[in-house]
């Protein structure tokens, strides 16, 4: 098994001191998985920028929860010895890329497009002026506010 | 040959010690191919909005991209153009962000292992603005990648609204990355210049700025010998090559002052206003962007080969050959610039503008052949004459009403000294009304042709001798320079049809006995 590139920008991301007896844990290194109450909680801050980004909403305690339990059951891959390995991002890494000939194969269907368009401007899509940034965490309603 | 930088540092005043500027060039090309990046759909300019459209460059639930085999092979050309590796193993990433224009939430791009790294573009800058100097400055390409171009936003700020059109979501790009070895906007404008040369001439790109073609970013830094590197901004919206030198020059000025009054210099976006001249904070991108690069998982990596590594049993159209492409380039400008330079023996300068112009040198080449004149006495033609004509009435090449055979037929008859060169000048002018006639018709319309009969000029020379006394006194005493009012004056006599070579002989003859 490989190491999923997810590790690191999280760990990277979180900026908390590792919990002791948790072991050195990084890349190409078998770790141990941490216990229960030792395991490094994801913060508000992590949990804010990941809400501006993704544009999810966690919601409630438990979406954090789960959260938790996926990073916890991603981590798992760190007990594996990865010295010297690849990491590898697809099954499909030895698919050969199939290459298309450059012809006009597509397109020209601009009123089956615009049926998905709640608003439409002849023949343009609609929408906002620009991007409406999501609010900072003090000025928004989310259960992450008044979080740890 | 090279030059240290030629301003690379700002020069030294009491107010103001002296500054290193950094100025760095991400540029975008669009790939030159019938259909996109990574679908069928046309690649046009200028077509009814959202008519160009697949259901994967809507990003609809169920696409998947599938790579155009044409959009490879243009960047392996440029890649090879511009003395990159090219990366027989590259791959393809999602970098993503929100944008109306972006449909799918991220953009397909190559962040970890792009398709060409390490190259190198060499320019030529002129040192003064008489063309006479020129010097050769080379710029390292860091990377060329293959990736996706987003949609256009049509803002409507009277309806608080943004139209998108998806024409152009999904058509292939090259971003060319160009190292901070640039110090001032005319590098920049210079290297940019000679890039879109070499674009133009593979095809890979017609990289027409103002059909959006080439746009290009600008990182400018600016900063004090031996303390740390200053920091960057990044200068978008350049629209053309005139705002580009402008836009890069504004930024580069507006940091050092902003630096002097002790101010800081934020790492942001700024856009180039090109009705206010400067550059201006960019709204929707306060903030440092996280783009959440991750592997694009429909795509495995893009395999490439040479001579050596070509697969035996594999099927010819999934096989690019790096070396086959090689074998296949055109020649570069550069090299056409020796080779005209080599085979006619015209100036280095010469061989830019012949270059500049689009079908330039082609006409040039073309008159050349079809005269007897020296082809270093033609570009004199090709240059001046022809080209200020042609910029004047901002046509192209391709548009002069003078043909290269007219042209030749008429500098054939000066080079026979039918016509003195004041004459030709005169049949041009009447040929530019691309009227149909030809150069021999005009002069005997116009009754320009030389005066053969060397005795009638000799007797008007004598008479023009006889009636200024003064003027021969004065020839006489040591003052040659009156010789030319005296040349002059026979001219008005022939009504210009006297060679003033010719004329300047037989006077000084008759002088001198």
């Amino acid at each position: 098994m490989r190491a999923l590139l997810l590790g690191p920008w999280l760990r990277a991301a979180r900026g908390l001191p590792r919990a002791p007896g948790s072991g050195h844990r990084h890349r190409g290194h078998g770790g141990h998985r941490p216990q229960g109450p030792l395991r490094q909680k994801v913060s508000v801050e992590v949990l804010d920028h990941l809400e501006h980004l993704a544009l999810v909403d966690f919601r409630d305690a438990e979406g954090v929860e789960r959260l938790q339990k996926a990073i916890q059951f991603a981590d798992q891959l760190h007990e594996v010895n990865t010295n010297g390995v690849e990491p590898m991002d697809s099954v499909l890494e030895d698919r050969c890329l199939y290459l298309r000939e450059d012809d006009v194969t597509e397109g020209n269907c601009t009123k089956e497009l615009l049926e998905n368009a709640r608003e439409k401007v002849e023949e343009y899509f609609v929408a906002p002026p620009g991007n409406i940034p999501l609010p900072k965490l003090e000025e928004r309603e989310t259960f992450l506010q008044g979080s740890q | 040959s090279q030059s240290s930088s030629l301003c690379k540092t700002t020069p030294s005043t009491a107010k103001s010690p002296r500054k290193i500027v950094f100025v760095g060039l991400e540029i975008h090309a669009q790939i030159s191919s019938n259909s996109k990046l990574f679908s069928g759909s046309q690649v046009q300019f200028a077509a009814p909005p959202n008519s160009l459209v697949s259901f994967f460059d809507a990003s609809l639930p169920g696409t998947l991209p599938v790579l155009n085999r044409r959009c490879v092979e243009a960047a392996v050309m440029t890649g090879l153009a511009l003395n990159c590796s090219i990366n027989k193993k590259s791959l393809f990433d999602r970098k993503h962000y929100f944008y109306a224009d972006l449909p799918a939430g991220y953009q397909i791009t190559q962040q970890r292992v792009p398709i060409a790294v390490n190259g190198s573009l060499s320019y030529s800058l002129c040192i003064d603005n008489k063309m006479s100097q020129m010097v050769t400055k080379t710029v390292r390409i860091k990377q060329i990648q293959l990736e996706q171009d987003s949609g256009k936003s049509l803002h409507d700020d009277t309806r608080s609204q943004t139209l998108v059109d998806l024409n152009r979501a999904g058509v292939g790009l090259m971003e060319v990355v160009m190292e901070p070895d640039m110090c001032c906007g005319e590098e920049a404008a210079a290297a940019v210049r000679e890039l879109q040369l070499i674009l133009q001439t593979l095809g890979s790109s017609q990289a027409v700025m103002a059909e959006g073609q080439l746009r290009v970013d600008a990182n400018v830094s600016v900063h004090h010998p031996g303390e740390p590197y200053g920091v960057r901004t990044e200068v978008k919206n350049i629209n053309s090559m005139r705002f580009l030198a402008k836009a890069i020059d504004y930024e580069i000025q507006r940091q050092i002052e902003e630096l002097e009054n002790g101010g800081t210099i934020l790492n942001e976006t700024r856009a180039f206003d090109s009705k206010l001249g400067c550059t201006v904070p960019m709204r929707d991108k306060e903030g440092q962007q996280d783009y959440r690069f991750m592997p694009e998982p429909n795509l495995p990596p893009l395999i490439l080969y040479d001579a050596k590594s070509l697969p035996a049993n594999m099927n010819h159209q999934q096989v690019i050959n790096i070396d086959w492409i090689h074998e296949r380039l055109p020649d570069l400008p550069s090299v056409k610039r020796k080779k005209l330079v080599e085979q006619y023996g015209i100036l280095p300068e010469h061989s830019f503008t012949l270059l500049n112009e689009d079908g330039l040198a082609e006409f040039f080449e073309s008159v050349v052949k079809q005269t007897q004149m020296k082809p270093k006495k033609v570009i004199g033609w090709i240059l001046k004459d022809l080209l200020s004509y042609l910029k004047q009435h901002s046509l192209t090449v391709k548009e002069s009403p003078v043909s290269s055979f007219l042209l030749a037929d008429l500098l054939n008859l000066l080079e026979k000294k039918e016509i003195s060169s004041t004459a030709a000048k005169q049949v041009l002018a009447e040929l530019w009304k691309g009227e149909g006639k030809t150069p021999l018709e005009i002069v005997k319309e116009q009754k320009l042709e030389l005066l053969q009969d060397q005795k009638e000029l000799e007797q008007i020379c004598q008479a023009v001798i006889d009636g200024h006394e003064n003027e021969v006194m004065a020839i006489k005493a040591g003052n040659p320079k009156v010789l030319n009012k005296l040349i002059g004056l026979v001219q008005k006599k022939t009504q210009g049809r006297s060679n003033p070579v010719l004329v300047k002989q037989l006077l000084e003859k008759k002088l001198s006995g």
